[in-house]
């Protein structure tokens, strides 16, 4: 099944405030998606409307050709693998039972582990490097390695969507580096990835980014498309540079402090 | 993903073994914490047998009559009544994803405090006197019930005056609020009709002095139901740790299983509250106990604060006879010292920014 997520004019409002507004979109399987933003443009309001976490007053989201309010909980929890931002987990449960979470949607709450969940939590923890933390509490864990336990939770759902809100919340240069090899192989090995980040050097490695300001989507293209990074620059008032940076053959794109 | 030695590890072996906690001692595992308190239980069970008013006797065959009739019933009611509010308490912890949500602080025990003595009270207009050890099954019942009835009032004016649960201190100073004017109508209600409800304030304090054996039977029931069902929503408290946004991507009806651990807790408040009072703090700290002493997930949580609820309300109790016997203190004034202190320690101890 294609796991195609579509959106179409999308709109939510929070506290009064419309917070999404005419949001379209198409995500294919296969590429990897930065959504990008100046604080407060709606890109966490957005991707939890694609996770179907929140209800649009206006739109809909389709996966696979059908509307996301329609498929049952369970199922659509293993299609689509949803990170928060971090801050809202805490607890004192083992580092490895946060990940088992991930395999919830497959076995039910009263299923139990079958050998393939094991296997998938495994490998979840191993991708991550969470692997020496299992026994550990989530509450005694530092910030990125607790990000690195989440985000196993989220890859454990083995699902062929994946949300994240900041994934790289917290995480040292080398398992930031992790992460985006990770999101680019998930992604070619047909996975629909779409990450919020602020990090704009991480973001512009993507294949594809998605420029939000004021609830809107005000760009949507490869980081190599002048546009795009023009509108990315003045969405975040100049602050910013874009240069190109030629490398053994490939061009990639680097966002410098505008001085 | 990338920083290559260490990749391979897991997902090779296809599956993962849990590296042992340093040093873990058999004890500091959830089963060793279970055979523990199965022991400190038996234990407590004996004391309990032999604590009478005139101290610890061992004179099984000369005191059978009391024990038959008073002492067995009384332990193992306290045993019963401490199982259900560690139940509770352990729940409200991990539904409202607050260390400090106990039965007592969120206002439900108070509710079920009002409503069994709205009952009484009710009973006594109606030119009944309700004894609590010679009740009826039928009056037994209809007072757990209406003490179920008040404990979900009470939990759910709390969240409503709180605004729900996403603010862990707003949530419990409301409890604490809700509390104290459940607490005062239950006092004017006992001011008003002192002639039917003479000796109730004593209940009101905690006390598992009343406990017989229909008592015991009412709260083995109640906790035999309760008990398999909250285990079997463990998982769900574990998914709760995440967060709701995360919790509900995992395909979890939120409302659904709120709902269902609401009434659990309520349910479990209220038996225990019917029949013993108010007794406070052990909610609060046969969790805690657990949590220090073991990392488990919700389901293990649940069962073992269950059991260590049971193991210190039965100690309490007994201490409670032996004190300053002949004379006895109310169950409930002992935890509250106790469970008081224990909070402070626990409050100073966050405020320290841990």
């Amino acid at each position: 099944m294609s796991a195609a997520l579509h959106a179409d004019g999308l709109r939510l409002r929070l506290g009064g405030r419309v917070v999404v507004d005419a949001v379209s979109l198409r995500l294919q399987p296969g590429q990897w998606v930065a959504l990008v933003g100046p604080n407060g443009a709606g890109k966490s309001s957005l991707l939890s409307l694609l996770a179907g976490l929140r209800l649009a007053e206006a739109g809909q989201v389709t996966l696979a050709g059908r509307p996301l309010a329609d498929w049952p909980l369970r199922e659509r929890g293993r299609q689509i693998a949803w990170l928060s931002q971090q801050g809202e987990a805490d607890g004192e449960i083992a580092a490895i039972d946060v990940v088992r979470l991930g395999r919830l949607p497959h076995q039910g709450l009263f299923g139990a582990p079958t050998a393939a969940d094991e296997a998938a939590v495994a490998a979840a923890m191993a991708e991550t490097e969470c692997t020496a933390l299992a026994g550990r509490r989530l509450s005694a864990l530092s910030g990125g390695e607790r990000q690195r336990v989440l985000l196993a939770r989220a890859l454990a759902v083995a699902a062929p969507v994946l949300l994240l809100d900041e994934p790289t919340t917290h995480l040292d240069a080398p398992h930031q580096r992790a992460l985006l090899r990770g999101l680019a192989r998930a992604a070619a090995g047909g996975a629909t990835v779409v990450a919020v980040l602020h990090d704009l050097n991480l973001a512009l490695c993507a294949d594809r980014l998605l420029v939000m300001a004021g609830g809107r989507l005000v760009a949507d293209g490869p980081p190599a498309d002048a546009a795009v990074r023009d509108t990315l620059v003045a969405v975040f008032d100049h602050a910013l540079q874009i240069v190109a940076l030629d490398q053994a053959g490939t061009r990639r794109w680097v966002a410098l402090p505008a001085l | 993903m990338a920083a290559e030695p260490v990749r391979s590890e897991g997902v090779a072996a296809g599956v993962l073994a849990v590296p042992a906690p340093a040093a873990a001692s058999p004890w500091r595992t959830p089963a060793g914490l279970a055979a523990l308190l199965a022991a400190l239980a038996v234990l407590g069970l004996l004391a309990g047998l032999c604590a009478g008013s005139e101290g610890f006797s061992l004179a099984w065959a000369a005191d059978a009559d009391l024990i038959t009739a008073i002492r067995a019933p009384r332990s193992l009611g306290a045993l019963a009544v401490g199982a259900l509010l560690g139940l509770a308490g352990a729940v409200a912890q991990g539904l409202f994803r607050n260390p400090l949500a106990d039965p007592y602080l969120l206002g439900s025990a108070a509710g079920a405090g009002l409503a069994v003595v709205l009952v009484l009270s009710a009973g006594a207009l109606g030119g009944l006197t309700v004894g609590m050890a010679t009740l009826g099954w039928l009056g037994r019942l209809g007072l757990v019930g209406a003490a179920f009835v008040g404990a979900l009032t009470g939990v759910s004016l709390t969240l409503l005056l709180a605004g729900g649960a996403a603010r862990p201190m707003t949530l419990l100073l409301c409890g604490v609020v809700v509390g104290v004017l459940m607490g005062a109508l239950s006092d004017l209600l006992l001011l008003l009709s002192p002639e039917a409800l003479r000796g109730k304030q004593v209940f009101l304090l905690g006390t598992t002095g009343f406990l017989g054996w229909p008592a015991v039977a009412t709260l083995a029931a109640v906790l035999a139901l309760l008990l398999p069902v909250a285990l079997r929503f463990g998982r769900a408290l574990d998914a709760l740790v995440l967060g709701d946004a995360s919790a509900a991507s995992l395909g979890l009806n939120l409302g659904a299983v709120r709902l269902l651990l609401v009434a659990v807790m309520a349910l479990a408040t209220g038996t225990a509250v019917s029949q013993a009072g108010l007794v406070a703090f052990v909610g609060l700290l046969a969790p805690h106990l657990v949590r220090r002493w073991v990392v488990v997930t919700h389901a293990a949580l649940l069962g073992l604060s269950a059991a260590a609820g049971g193991v210190l309300l039965l100690a309490a109790d007994v201490a409670a006879r032996s004190v300053i016997a002949p004379q006895e203190l109310p169950v409930g004034v002992l935890t509250a010292v106790l469970g008081g202190l224990y909070l402070l320690v626990l409050l100073r101890r966050r405020g320290d920014g841990r």
